[in-house]
């Protein structure tokens, strides 16, 4: 469309074509001029070593909301190399806002898979220590933890751990979100105020088609990557299933945070293969075919392919990650069983940071109301909690 | 005239779906609510014979939905919004608070909002944080606002219409954990009473439960073990929380003496909280024991594994009933 008054109209949102990508679906290395990157074969290896495990971690915790042993899951698969790229761009100062299918930037970060678990299977909200991780609990409230990631960059600055040359000390933030949440005010608002500070933040969209049933092709008039113009930072859409190129574009979006440069938007171009959730049934919106077309793109195929094609990684090493992942599934589906149920009292706790005295006389009183069903039945109080 | 047998997630949609064929002003908004009919299939269908331009899948924005549905209503649509999960209604809050709650009295009149915000609320379903919450005393604290709330499927059914039908916004409750737990007659060509009613759904004489969407349940539970037990609880659906209609109650305190209300909301500042204060004005002298409430704890609503023991049950209702007594 071209108005003879105000110009051309934007109408591509879903044009692949200029998709920053390292390594094609067939396993090819490509090279680009702006993010290319030398990687070692080790690297490489971790790359598919953590994709492949995380894959394992999605499959398993899936199995495990079929048994019954999680009320929901909400599956990364087909975004393995968005996030696995993305985590390894991390320095270790770095602070991370997840949402709640971030596992895959979870595991890089070293949070156990089985306290992943707790939030789905109804135990708690969160079993990690955002501190000791650098990677803040989920966030369910589509957008809002966009917000807090450009303020936590803003306390960075004021921190004095930007752009101070010190690559053990500049510090910057990782912020999810998915293409739905683009629409959000929260989202844009963080936008905003990451500009307006030139905060050391960078905007992680993983554009994976698909808010639930709404596609963003139909939300969105051009790619999400170019909203970024409109704030006045740069914004990039990288290959989501490639991994390499996921790691080299964020690396590049953190180092120039760090360095005090301010914010940049990624939009990493992938497909969500499952369920929205595994309360979701996607073949009452979308086609069959696009999943198929998808499986060509495979994130960790690629991969595989590109390190026997150049005898990076040998039989042997296909062998131990595949006996690391039953391991790795086996170990899920024992301590997913032994994570604790809450005790009915420990709702009062914590609620606030200096417990109030009314809170603690309710609390007391529902002890007294528990008890005496204990005395009754003997199945007591900790009933409360099946 | 035909009777069909529903549950109330159908009868919402049957509910809908007439008025949308009744008045062609009507139209849906939210998120996944086209194609999909809703994660909770509440709009199942409609997108398919109303077209895109009546049931719209909105981008992800609450307040973008809310606020959008305001233009439309003062062009003279009556939106009717999904809010997803009740816990995601925040992000809409000051678009309801601020602008839809007081268009009319600002305008002196001139400009109305017809609009319906329907809310799934309450929990019971083993959710993930958010998506359990009962944020009704919220909204029903706020002047311009109505608040329903429905606790079976002729309710549903009808209240929803009449919801629709109302020129100031309602803001409609409707309990998710009993979408299909009941099936219930429905007869389209009946005549339903006011929407702005309290109802007596079980008759009794020893005390008084009052309760609305998810408890009403939970009361008649407890009043059919009480009765096993020689005690007849009179059992009252709010329906309306805003304006309360609380003439029904009151006619029944002053015969039992004693009133227990029930809610999920947490306890304080809760519905619960304006029930009592108001019995205790009006029927002081006919009551035998202090109104206890009965409801969440005044604690953020806990993860799914403990939620049993936030939630009000029969055992809750019924040793509130026997604090009443030992008053
Ligand atoms: C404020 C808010 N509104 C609605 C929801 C319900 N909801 C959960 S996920 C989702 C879609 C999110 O899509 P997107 O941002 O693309 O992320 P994806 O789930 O695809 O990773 C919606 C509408 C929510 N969690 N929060």
């Amino acid at each position: 469309m071209n108005d003879p008054v105000f110009g051309p109209t934007p109408t591509a949102p879903a044009d692949e074509g200029e998709l920053v990508q390292l390594l094609t679906p067939e396993g090819e290395r490509v090279h680009h001029p702006e993010f290319d990157l030398e990687l070692t074969p080790e690297m490489l290896r971790t790359f598919y070593r953590d994709m492949f495990l995380v894959r394992r971690l999605d499959v398993e915790a899936t199995a495990l909301q079929r048994h019954g042993e999680l009320g929901l899951w909400a599956q990364l698969l087909g975004q393995e190399a968005a996030q696995v790229g993305a985590g390894h761009a991390l320095a270790r100062q770095d602070f991370v806002f997840p949402t709640y299918r971030e596992h895959g930037v979870a595991w890089v970060r070293g949070v156990d898979p089985v306290s992943l678990l707790g939030l789905f299977r109804g135990v708690d909200n969160g079993g990690w220590d955002p501190h000791a991780h650098g990677f803040n609990l989920y966030t369910i409230v589509i957008g809002a933890q966009v917000l807090h990631a450009a303020g936590y960059a803003m306390a960075l600055q004021r921190d004095g751990v930007v752009g101070t040359g010190d690559g053990d000390r500049d510090a910057a933030v990782l912020a999810h979100f998915g293409d739905g949440a683009s629409s959000q005010g929260d989202v844009n608002e963080a936008f905003i105020f990451a500009a307006w500070a030139n905060a050391p933040v960078v905007f992680f969209c993983q554009n994976n088609q698909w808010a639930i049933s709404e596609p963003i092709e139909k939300v969105s008039r051009i790619p999400l990557y170019q909203r970024a113009n409109g704030f006045g930072f740069p914004g990039v859409r990288v290959d989501g299933n490639d991994v390499l190129a996921s790691y080299a574009v964020t690396q590049a979006a953190l180092k120039r945070a760090r360095e005090g440069q301010g914010p940049t938007l990624i939009e990493a171009y992938t497909y969500r293969m499952g369920a929205h959730t595994t309360t979701d049934d996607p073949t009452r919106y979308r086609l069959m075919e696009d999943v198929e077309h998808w499986k060509l793109k495979d994130p960790l195929a690629r991969v595989e392919v590109h390190l026997r094609r150049n005898g990076l990684a040998d039989d042997d090493f296909f062998a131990e990650l595949s006996a690391e992942a039953d391991a790795l599934g086996e170990r899920m589906r024992r301590e997913c069983h032994l994570l604790p149920d809450p005790q009915p009292l420990s709702i009062f706790d914590r609620v606030y940071a200096e417990q109030t005295a009314e809170l603690a006389a309710q609390q007391a009183e529902v002890a007294t109301y528990l008890s005496s069903f204990a005395d009754h039945a003997g199945a007591g109080a900790e009933g409360g909690a099946a | 005239m035909t009777t069909t047998t529903m549950s109330m997630a159908k009868a919402l949609n049957a509910g809908l779906r007439r008025a949308m064929e009744e008045d062609p002003k009507v139209v849906v908004m939210g998120e996944d609510v086209g194609r999909l009919g809703g994660v909770f299939r509440i709009t199942d269908g409609l997108q398919k014979d109303f077209g895109e331009d009546r049931v719209m899948d909105t981008p992800l924005a609450e307040s973008g939905i809310v606020g959008t549905a305001v233009g439309m209503a003062m062009r003279g649509y009556r939106p009717v919004v999904e809010i997803q999960f009740d816990g995601f209604v925040y992000p809409a809050y000051d678009q309801i608070v601020c602008q839809v709650a007081k268009f009319h009295s600002r305008s002196q009149g001139r400009v109305p909002m017809p609009m319906v915000i329907r809310i799934p609320f309450g929990g019971g379903i083993g959710a993930v944080e958010h998506h359990s919450e009962s944020p009704e005393a919220q909204f029903a604290h706020t002047p311009g606002l109505k608040v329903v709330a429905c606790s079976n499927p002729v309710d549903a059914y009808w209240m929803l219409q009449q919801a629709i039908a109302c020129d100031d916004p309602v803001i409609f409750l409707e309990p998710k954990r009993h979408y299909h737990s009941t099936r219930a007659e429905i007869d389209d060509a009946a005549s339903p009473g006011p929407l702005w009613e309290s109802r007596v759904v079980r008759p009794g004489d020893a005390a008084t439960l009052i309760g609305y969407g998810p408890t009403v349940g939970t009361c008649v539970d407890a009043a059919a073990v009480a009765a096993e037990e020689g005690r007849s609880l009179e059992v009252i659906d709010l329906r309306t929380l805003s304006p309360l209609d609380l003439g029904p109650v009151e006619e029944s305190v002053r015969r039992t003496g004693r009133a227990i209300v029930v809610h999920e909301a947490h306890v304080n500042l809760g519905l619960g909280a304006e029930v009592a204060a108001r019995l205790t004005e009006t029927c002081f002298y006919s009551l035998e024991a202090p109104v206890l409430r009965v409801g969440g704890w005044d604690t953020p609503y806990p993860p799914a594994r403990v939620e049993e023991a936030y939630l009000p049950d029969l055992d809750r209702v019924l040793d509130a009933v026997d604090r009443s007594f030992a008053f």
